[in-house]
């Protein structure tokens, strides 16, 4: 064995003021870390809406038809939105995970910002997400739908995208430490796939028994959908919808707000509680 | 002189659904001190380390550590202790080598500083070679060597171990044993929990005996051995000598002999510090016993819990969970 010291003879010094930018660039950098290692994960995560696309698009969207436009042009944007809303399934799997695997609470034993580790999660989820939007992009544009409208709408499309994903793994990320284990968050989060479904993101909501579009259009995945579509100029918002789906981006921009006024909040409050009681 | 404590608790209480984990836990660990808390699986031992580390707040009672209530100062507890064993873990995801360098980034150390530290821990704990690999690829004592290392990034007021050997190896036992002793020589204080009298007498200053969320016993080592007692046991080479053997052990002991043919074995409990192993041997040689084997041995939990309080428990599982 070697005469290394065992402990310092002095510590680092505590920072002063806020530890929560540090620490949270800390835990981003963790999970950047994990994916390098690991990124089967993410390479299987994004290629899901591509093969999404290519089922939708060419096997199911021929018996489709959505009146004024090519299906897969009305396709793409949805399913950039259902991409976005995913931050649900990831978030609250990122969350179970540490939970699990007792790592969570070795965070929780050191003196560290109590909002550092869900902050640090979310934040590497904002960063592989606006590099995961790419490939569906392009197979999109390959497939043929078109940005039509300005390039500064668009970049607000991509911006409502990476806040709307944002927002929902803080949502996950609060569900995933209430669930504490890997694999009954694995189901759930399986479970999540419904939720597109539910919404204007694969199909418009006018055909819809009415009590069901009530519902897809009250359903925060759909006023994204028509955010998009509308900011990439791709199809007007349908003026006789619900609220948030007949003001799409005020509606987008309302429902984060929500979600993160809400989750934020409980999700701090839940990581310094434990849970465990 | 009067003595501070750096861990303090008074009738801690804590309740997990229908599993009452504490009932009135008392502990006191001098400053610079190793306590030992010994007790079987459910005992209670993890719900005070948790409680004492602020991961879990306790139902009643109250708790100083390093003279920080553990509920309202929780932040200052944090900034005080090491933590590592049983109830927390690294990240399987990330190398043995990464794994420090984030805690160590966490724990205010600035780049380089971190990274020298990282490298200065890998060696110490024999795990340079294995440094760049995911730690879920390490052998359960390498974890624990990186967990404790983990534990050790900065110098702890504190140090929780929980269970810290529970399942090792010899060789990892013993690097976290020296690193033990190494500590409490430079003036850490060590709270340990464990499963094994050995271990606890090999490390602890003072050993706190819990049985169903509450201290039974307290004392040095050398204290409760001697309430304890050693088991002397004895090997005869044939059956006949058996009732001979038992008669010498229960005049030396003066407990009643326990017999065991098929493996004709007899053995007692001897609370006589003084009673040695060759005057079991020289006795049982006068009486004309047949001797194979002899052995003087502090007794297992199991005996040592069936002494102090009077009953088998029940909790007690010598193959702990992985």
């Amino acid at each position: 064995m070697s005469t290394t010291t065992l402990v310092p003879e002095h510590n680092p010094e505590p920072a002063a003021g806020g530890t929560l930018l540090a620490d949270g660039l800390a835990m981003t950098g963790r999970h950047l870390q994990k994916i390098r290692a690991a990124p089967g994960v993410l390479i299987l995560t994004q290629t899901m809406p591509i093969t999404m696309l290519l089922f939708f698009g060419y096997v199911f969207g021929s018996a489709l038809a959505v009146p004024g436009q090519e299906y897969r042009a009305f396709l793409v944007p949805g399913l950039l939105a259902a991409t976005a809303a995913n931050g649900l399934m990831t978030g609250m799997f990122m969350a179970a995970q540490d939970c699990d695997r007792g790592v969570m609470d070795r965070f929780r034993t050191l003196p560290m910002s109590r909002a550092a580790v869900p902050l640090g999660a979310t934040a590497s989820e904002l960063l592989t997400t606006a590099v995961g939007l790419v490939p569906l992009t392009l197979v999109g544009l390959a497939a043929g739908w078109r940005i039509e409208g300005g390039a500064a709408a668009a970049l607000g499309a991509f911006g409502l995208l990476l806040l709307f994903r944002f927002a929902t793994s803080w949502a996950g990320y609060w569900l995933g430490l209430l669930i504490r284990n890997e694999e009954a968050a694995g189901q759930v989060g399986s479970a999540t796939f419904v939720l597109p479904l539910l919404s204007s993101a694969y199909i418009p909501t006018d055909g819809m028994p009415g009590w069901l579009r009530a519902v897809a259009e009250w359903n925060p995945i759909s006023a994204l959908a028509a955010a998009t579509r509308d900011l990439f100029g791709n199809a007007a918002p349908v003026a006789d919808a619900a609220w948030p789906s007949a003001h799409p981006v005020a509606g987008t921009l309302a429902w984060a707000a929500v979600l993160l006024a809400v989750f934020v909040p409980l999700t701090v409050r839940r990581y310094a509680g434990g849970g465990r009681g | 002189m009067e003595t501070t404590y750096a861990v303090l608790s008074e009738g801690l209480e804590k309740r997990y659904g229908d599993v009452q984990a504490l009932r009135g836990l008392d502990l006191a660990v001098a400053e610079g001190t190793v306590c030992g808390v010994l007790g079987p699986n459910g005992a209670g031992k993890s719900t005070a380390v948790r409680v004492l580390t602020t991961l879990t707040g306790p139902d009643g009672g109250s708790a100083r550590v390093a003279g920080h209530d553990v509920v309202r100062e929780a932040a200052a507890v944090r900034a005080a202790i090491g933590v590592t064993g049983q109830s927390t873990s690294i990240d399987g995801e990330l190398s043995g080598r990464q794994n420090l360098r984030l805690f160590a980034r966490l724990l205010r150390y600035r780049g380089a500083a971190g990274h020298a530290r990282a490298e200065e821990l890998l060696e110490r704990f024999g795990l340079t070679e294995a440094a760049g690999r995911p730690a879920r690829t390490y052998s359960g004592g390498m974890r624990r060597r990186l967990d404790l290392a983990v534990g050790l990034l900065t110098r702890p007021q504190v140090l929780f171990l929980d269970e810290p050997t529970t399942g090792l190896d010899p060789h990892s036992r013993n690097q976290i044993w020296a690193a033990v002793r190494e500590l409490a020589g430079r003036g850490t204080t060590v709270l340990l929990t464990t499963q094994y009298l050995e271990e606890a007498d090999r490390l602890a200053d003072d050993i706190v005996l819990i049985d169903r969320g509450r201290a039974a016993h307290r004392g040095t080592p050398a204290e409760l051995k001697a309430l304890i007692g050693a088991y002397a046991e004895v090997v005869v080479a044939d059956t006949s000598a058996l009732g001979a053997a038992a008669a010498v052990l229960d005049q030396l002991t003066g407990a009643e002999p326990v017999l065991d043919h098929e493996h004709r074995t007899v053995g007692a409990v001897a609370t006589d510090p003084t009673l040695t192993l060759p005057r079991i041997v020289r006795e049982l040689d006068a009486a004309g016993v047949p001797v194979m084997d002899a052995s003087l041995r502090p007794p297992t939990l199991d005996e040592a819990f069936l002494r102090l309080t009077g009953r088998e428990d029940t909790h007690t599982v010598k193959e702990p969970a992985a």
